[in-house]
């Protein structure tokens, strides 16, 4: 430990730590200093000077974000000319900003209005020129609307620095500085993998999910449609956030009772076909093991890497399992198995998925996914837009009475539970994996090397004397690193789980916004959304896929089994090398270490 | 494409191979832009591709970067670059009029090019010709102490040379026809 130094925040003293900005030290200290563009997980942007303090012997004021803490420094962080110039530059912010917060998504969820409101502000002082744009409907998933945006750039280092996809910069300059992809290019044609993290951490609503609230609405009331609706599982990890609740409460049963109300025939659970999708992705790994197929083999469940993989990666196409994800496994079962025993006509199935994900919008229209001449999942909402319907409807879900889901595809394995957590697929697919390959059941399964938060994971199973190797990573910056690991030496692994979001599903880009006095993407509550999940899987007897009493009903009628014609024909895909190329400087590519 | 600009063409590439390898290729960038520019004379979509590609630095930078800075142009130009200059000195002597007297002789706003190809109109700020102002710069030249019959009148001299030079063409590819 360094030396500690004294420095002084409001004519009070403190020893603190050297080498941290005054903004760590006040935050330590319980002087929460008012900020916007910052972001613990991102570099220093410096940029909205929200964050000013008043240093003693600096000329003018310095935001605290930047500025280091020095021994001796005399701190103010809340006189009142600091107080009229910080009001001063959220003012300005203003000014520039459409006003129509009542009508607005972020409306009550706004980093910028709650700055307004703690600066008591309650006039419009500043009235100019204001920049117009239209918004950029163009993605499946995610909505850019440059009107609302302040320029913090939270997003454009979202991209860069944990997701290094790089899609959006700050184009031109001063007033005509809007954020955009290259070539302002729309979002759809652009490189992005429609991750939604840049919604995740967007303090207005310059980004948003495509919002499917109103037509679902619409097609519930439809009395043609059988309504069939499936939840991923870190849905029901992280929802009741969006309720006032605290983080990592497991609102299983409570979701499921809210969906039926809001007016679905059939609740199932996506969990269950995280099942189905270990027992198909677990065969493929030991078919490619056994036949000296390619190897490492990579996940396919997250589908911000699979476009991540189309553009950046198309040279490790090979790798990717060729299983659909959990969540177009469910619609493809929904629309073929299900349909077919409860004497439905597919056709006038509504199949319905909530997801932590605005990636699996773009997966559902995804053409290759299409079969018999249908898409399997009709429409997908995020959490936030699954939380918006229940209090629209006037569903109490915090207090409503918890309901099981339907069958037959409800039940799930603890296995299925914790592909929500990073590392949980794999940890699934070594429960399965080991005992299709040794005859023999596992008996520690819970494995804790691909468990927790770290960026990369590496471990190892030891199946009838022959060595595993698995690697995970978690976000697409951490896996753009692994991956390169695995083209300079493709022997180093045998199976690698890639999710596209920081802590798997769970940091999914359609998650519940960061409550007050919370930050997105804060690992504390990553943590607490996952220990939900592993608690989940724990309280379970069933605790590994193939167990899964329907999955085996579901190959016994209709799917033979793991692999067989009819898994190919409705739980399998493919992938193609897709344009814009991305491109990930390469430095970034051989960084060593495993940031967050 | 000219020999001169083919010949142009491959020294730049040979600069980004080089550039590649730096410890920072990105510190190239600029540079490589400006001469990208001095060949095309704007920065051609399918070039900036290949310098992202090249130098691996991802497309949406050089964006960034093409559009931050004023010297670079993302459309194609014309034959000349009308500048007006929009300094101080120029500006309380008029320099707006000469803005709007281009505008609508040339019928194209700041930074677009006339239909025929003759002609880009930009702004710029001190062209250091205070002494004379209001100025504009028709590529290298400086024209000062401007009104709008002034303007217009140099606007023509280049249309005709232009036109001139455009017969003078024309008559030669016929002399040399049988």
């Amino acid at each position: 430990m360094s030396r500690l130094i004294t420095i002084t925040i409001n004519d009070k003293p403190y020893q603190v730590e050297p080498n941290q900005t005054i903004m760590q030290a006040a935050d330590k200290l319980g002087f929460h200093i008012p900020r916007l563009c910052y972001h613990p997980k991102l570099s220093i942007e410096g940029a909205c000077r929200v964050c000013i303090v008043e240093v003693e012997g600096m000329k003018n004021y310095v935001a605290s974000c930047a500025f280091p803490v020095s021994d001796g420094m005399k701190i103010r962080t809340n006189t009142q000319a600091l107080r009229t110039a910080r009001r001063d530059i959220i003012e300005l912010i203003l000014d520039n900003h459409p006003q129509d917060c009542h009508t607005c998504e972020r409306d009550g969820n706004c980093e910028l209005q709650r700055l307004a409101a703690s600066m008591g502000i309650r006039a419009r002082h500043f009235e100019g020129e204001r920049k117009r744009y239209e918004k950029d409907l163009s993605s499946e998933a995610v909505i850019r609307d440059p009107e609302k945006c302040i320029l913090c750039g939270r997003c454009v280092r979202m991209c860069s620095e944990i997701q290094q996809v790089h899609n959006l910069t700050q184009a031109h300059r001063g007033f005509h500085t809007v954020v955009m992809p290259a070539y302002n290019m729309p979002m759809g044609e652009s490189v992005c993998t429609a991750c939604g993290q840049c919604i995740n951490v967007c303090p207005t609503a310059a980004f948003l999910e495509k919002n499917y609230t109103q037509e679902l609405f619409e097609k519930l009331n439809d009395p043609n449609l059988v309504k069939v609706v499936q939840f991923a599982p870190s849905v029901r990890a992280a929802i009741g956030e969006a309720f006032g609740l605290e983080p990592g409460l497991n609102m299983e049963g409570q979701l499921i009772a809210s969906l039926r109300k809001l007016g679905f025939d059939y609740v199932f659970d996506t969990q269950f076909s995280a099942d189905l999708t270990i027992m198909e992705e677990a065969s493929e790994f030991l078919e490619r093991l056994q036949s000296g197929g390619v190897l490492p083999m990579i996940t396919s469940c997250s589908s911000a890497w699979m476009k991540c993989l189309e553009q950046f990666y198309p040279d490790l196409i090979p790798n990717v399992s060729t299983c659909k994800s959990p969540m177009s496994m469910q619609g493809a079962i929904t629309k073929t198995y299900f349909a077919k025993k409860k004497k439905i006509d597919p056709r006038k199935i509504l199949s319905v998925a909530v997801m932590c994900c605005t990636a699996k919008k773009y997966e559902a229209a995804r053409p290759e996914l299409m079969f018999d001449g249908m898409r399997g999942v009709d429409i997908v909402v995020t959490t936030r837009e699954a939380a918006w319907m229940i209090k629209s409807a006037g569903i109490d879900l915090v207090n409503i009475q918890p309901e099981e889901p339907d069958h037959p595809l409800g039940i799930s394995s603890g296995a299925g539970a914790i592909f929500g957590a990073t590392g949980g697929v794999m940890e699934a697919a070594i429960r399965t994996a080991y005992e299709l390959y040794t005859g023999e059941t596992l008996v520690d399964i819970e494995v804790e090397a691909v468990r927790g938060l770290k960026g990369i994971k590496e471990g190892s199973i030891t199946m009838d004397g022959k060595e595993i190797r698995v690697a995970v990573a978690h976000g697409l910056g951490n896996a753009c690193r692994l991956l390169e690991r695995v083209r300079q030496d493709p022997s180093r692994y045998h199976f690698i789980e890639i999710m596209g979001c920081p802590g798997g599903c769970v940091g999914g880009g359609g998650q519940p916004y960061a409550q007050i006095n919370s930050i997105p993407l804060d690992d504390e509550n990553l943590r607490k959304r996952a220990q939900a999940l592993y608690d989940l899987d724990k309280a379970k007897t069933i605790r590994r896929s193939h167990d899964n009493p329907d999955v085996q009903k579901l190959y016994k009628e209709f799917l033979q089994s793991p692999l067989s014609p009819v898994s190919h024909q409705y739980l399998h895909t493919h992938y193609k090398a897709k344009t814009p190329v991305g491109i990930i400087p390469r430095n970034e590519r051989t960084l060593s270490g495993d940031s967050k | 494409m000219t020999q001169n600009q083919t010949e142009k063409l491959q020294a730049i590439r040979e600069a980004m191979l080089a550039a590649r390898n730096d410890a920072h290729p990105e510190s190239h960038l600029i540079g490589i832009l400006h001469k990208v520019q001095d060949v095309f004379g704007y920065l051609p979509r399918e070039m900036m591709d290949e310098v992202a590609q090249t130098l691996e630095i991802p497309t949406a930078h050089i964006w960034g970067v093409a559009t931050f800075y004023h010297y670079f142009n993302l459309e194609p130009i014309g034959r000349h670059v009308v500048s007006v200059c929009m300094g101080t000195a120029c500006y309380v002597k008029g320099a707006a009029s000469v803005l709007e007297t281009l505008k609508k002789e040339l019928g194209v706003e700041v930074g677009k090019t006339t239909s025929d190809g003759l002609f880009t109109l930009q702004e710029a700020r001190c062209l250091g010709a205070c002494g004379i102002a209001p100025v504009m710069m028709i590529d290298e030249k400086i024209y000062g102490q401007l009104d709008s019959k002034k303007t217009v009148d140099i606007i023509n001299q280049y249309r005709k040379a232009a036109a001139e030079e455009k017969s003078a063409v024309g008559a030669e590819t016929r002399r040399g026809k049988p």
